[in-house]
């Protein structure tokens, strides 16, 4: 409950600009954040020197402290960067379109080619499946069985060099009124001359209209030199990023965009071969910065903490004559940003371990009110007169137990201690604490 | 959009210069200042180190330095060097661990190498003239077991196999039974790829594992985890979750053959104490090689 509270509090003390110091503080985290999240070198160091210098003067919303607004310019920016979501394949003016897949071992392309076959085919186009990984032991008997399973016809010949089939395999398509070809290459690496001359000649053999580059989720800081490479050789269309379903932040995808320009089409979420789905900017930027749905936390404070509420409870707090009425008004200001566990949830950093004993639940939020409407006026702002028999009386009052107010009424002290040491820290014009971005 | 034309031709020249960057660096580097420790951070973290890891790293080197009282930059590569391996070193596998019956059970995320780095094994311990047995316990991706018995032949040994869709766990049953029969030196268990943070996948696995301990309890048992060198700062969270699982022992870090550096091992080796065993150098049956600290941090670092 302190630190919920602390949290709603500090939101108060963001006024005016954005200096300097606040946005290179809150870049500092943001950096780091990127970097963890496997954003390159390189994009992230741009990428900062840009938001920095965007930011610096910006006016700092009302309800937000310099550290939120920061990472709300963060996070824009880097969906803008993303790019809006374009979830189009570039259909051929005469079909049928050749749509060529291509990317490292292991990235996902025969299990995505099936996929996106399956998603096309059920909107109503009629694909072809061509087996062009002749070097993998039993590719081309992966994409037969995936393609079986989509009930997509696979084309594969024995015995012909990867060009030969992608060439034969348009023109069985042709015959067989397939309007989309998709062409599943072998897995290679951009440095590999060879392998990469290889797709060179099928792009100029079959002339694909779309090339789309498959990028796992979970690459490092190498992505850039993959993308670079492939887009450079082959001049892809876009991206499709596999494996989200798992854990990783994903910050390859940042580093893709940034390198080829090139949008991300569609994420692969799981094995199955109907888990390819549109890609959405917004939600790849905030797993990118890794703070779970902070930001939508942040615009739910925005909406929720009343301005001039929030100015008499500052001059309160200076003035230490914070009460436990403020801290129902508080409480109620908690409740309107929407279900406490949900709340928490959406902070980054804070995990129910460190919230220890102080488990705030909605039920324990509904109890506290019933204790403090309980009290008398004069309870309320004067704590410290509840003896023995009032703390019986409220118990009886509120339903709840002697146990219970005497913790609420221990928490309200540490609250109080809390929030002199913050303002105090704030007196002192050092903004500790301000770890990104509560 | 002019940030990404400035990214691109700050890029373009990312990779070409990384090749003797910390040489450059530190021959170009007069003295030891926070400009150097800069750089040397940025090669470790596009090495993909971590930036925490690296962070650590380089406040270690900075407080040698300070007790050292060193000036020059080329003692810093040193430090830095023998750092680094030290951390690699750490619970490093004995080489002449030489312990028969064996049983490799070959785990990791889809599409890192698994059932390609068990064609290589098996190929090695044949080498060294060992009954191989592969058991085809990826029952789930689609033609994985044809995809495992290509690789048994290249390597000339012998395969358990089942149907697609069949319980893995019963595959590895089979297989024990039939080395036992056999009286075959080692098997190496192929399994499907699976992204750690599913957890009814994970449950699979930990059935296979318990299947291995109580059928064959005669057998060394070694966990090998399959990392891609592509991989970035998720494949700490990969090794976390498969080590409480089922206990991993050992890494084969795969892809090497590529431009990444899989520098993330370092993390893993220090936090987890997991060590690498082998690397994945290519496609072909004879290319992994046994991990040698020394090669692979004048690797990540460009050095030689
Ligand atoms: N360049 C290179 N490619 C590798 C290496 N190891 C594996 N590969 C390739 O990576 C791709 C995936 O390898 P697999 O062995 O099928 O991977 P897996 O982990 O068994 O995959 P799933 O069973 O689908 O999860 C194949 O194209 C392999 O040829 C390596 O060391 N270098
Ligand atoms: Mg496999």
């Amino acid at each position: 409950m302190t630190e919920k509270l602390q949290s709603a509090f500090k939101k108060l003390t963001g006024k005016g600009k954005l200096s300097e110091n606040d946005v290179k503080e809150a870049m500092r985290d943001v950096r780091m954040a990127l970097l963890e999240a496997d954003v390159n070198y390189a994009v992230v160091k741009e990428f900062v020197n840009k938001v920095t210098e965007k930011a610096i003067g910006q006016g700092v919303l009302e309800s937000l402290t310099p550290g939120q607004q920061v990472i709300k310019i963060v996070n824009e920016q880097l969906i803008e960067l993303m790019g809006s979501s374009q979830s189009k394949i570039k259909w051929a003016s005469a079909p049928p379109t050749v749509i060529m897949m291509v990317g490292l071992q292991g990235s996902g392309k025969t299990t995505t080619s099936a996929k996106l076959a399956g998603y096309l085919a059920k909107q109503g186009k009629n694909p072809l499946l061509v087996a062009c990984d002749i070097y993998r032991p039993a590719a081309v008997k992966q994409l037969q069985i995936v393609g079986q399973k989509v009930n997509i016809p696979v084309f594969s010949l024995e015995a012909a060099d990867p060009v030969a089939i992608s060439r034969q395999g348009l023109e069985y398509a042709k015959k067989h009124s397939n309007d989309v070809v998709i062409l599943d290459t072998a897995g290679r690496l951009h440095i590999d001359d060879e392998m990469m001359l290889e797709l060179e000649n099928i792009k100029a053999s079959v002339h694909p209209d779309e090339i789309l580059l498959v990028v796992d989720a979970m690459t490092g800081q190498d992505a850039v030199n993959v993308a670079k490479n492939f887009n450079e050789r082959l001049v892809i269309d876009g991206v499709v990023l596999t494996k989200l379903d798992g854990d990783t932040r994903g910050g390859a995808a940042l580093s893709v965009k940034a390198v080829t320009g090139k949008p991300i089409k569609f994420v692969g979420m799981g094995e199955k071969l109907d888990d390819l789905e549109p890609f959405h900017p917004d939600r790849i930027a905030s797993r990118i910065l890794g703070m779970g749905d902070v930001l939508t936390l942040i615009e739910k404070a925005q909406a929720a903490v009343d301005e001039k509420k929030a100015m008499e409870l500052e001059n309160k707090l200076r003035n230490q004559q914070f009460t436990l009425e403020d801290f129902l008004d508080q409480l109620h200001e908690i409740k309107k940003m929407g279900p406490l566990s949900q709340i928490m949830d959406m902070l980054p950093g804070i995990n129910s371990k460190k919230m220890g004993n102080v488990q705030v639940d909605d039920k324990e939020l509904g109890r506290i009110e019933a204790i403090i409407n309980s009290m008398t006026k004069q309870e309320r702002l004067e704590p410290a007169i509840i003896n023995g028999s009032r703390r019986r009386r409220i118990a009886k009052g509120s339903g709840t137990t002697i146990q219970e107010v005497n913790r609420l009424l221990k928490q309200f002290e540490e609250t109080k201690r809390l929030m002199r040491q913050f303002t105090s820290m704030e007196k002192s014009g050092r903004r500790g604490m301000l770890k990104l971005p509560f | 959009m002019g940030i990404f034309d400035k990214l691109k031709s700050g890029l373009a020249k990312t990779r070409d210069n990384f090749s003797s960057r910390v040489n450059g660096l530190i021959n170009s580097s007069r003295i030891i200042d926070e400009e150097f420790y800069d750089q040397l951070e940025e090669l470790l973290i596009l090495a993909d180190v971590g930036a925490k890891a690296a962070e650590s790293i380089i406040n270690d080197i900075k407080k040698q330095v300070r007790q050292q009282k060193l000036k020059a930059p080329e003692q810093v590569r040193t430090l830095l060097k023998d750092e680094l391996e030290r951390v690699l070193s750490k619970n490093a596998a004995s080489k002449d661990m030489d312990l028969y019956p064996r049983i490799i059970l070959v785990v990791g995320v889809n599409g890192v190498g698994k059932t390609t780095t068990i064609g290589k094994l098996a190929y090695k311990f044949k080498q060294d003239s060992k009954r191989v047995l592969l058991a085809a316990a990826d029952t789930f991706r689609a033609a994985a077991t044809e995809q495992l018995e290509i690789w048994s032949e290249r390597a000339g040994v012998d395969i358990v196999k089942h149907e697609e869709g069949s319980d893995p766990a019963a595959v590895v049953f089979d297989a024990i039974q039939s080395a036992k029969a056999k009286k075959a030196d080692i098997i190496i268990c192929d399994t499907a790829g699976r992204l750690h943070n599913k957890k009814n996948l994970m449950e699979e696995l930990k059935k296979i594992n318990r299947v291995i301990e109580r059928e064959y309890p005669e057998a060394y048992k070694e966990v090998l985890l399959v990392l891609d060198a592509t991989t970035g700062q998720n494949a700490i969270s990969q090794a976390r979750v498969f080590k409480e699982a089922v206990d991993i022992n050992g890494i084969a870090l795969t892809k090497l053959d590529g431009t990444a550096k899989g520098g993330v091992v370092i993390a893993i080796a220090d936090e987890l104490s997991v060590p690498v065993k082998y690397i994945g150098v290519g496609e072909g049956i004879d290319d992994l090689q046994d991990f040698e600290p020394q090669n692979f941090v004048s690797a990540l670092l460009d050095i030689d």
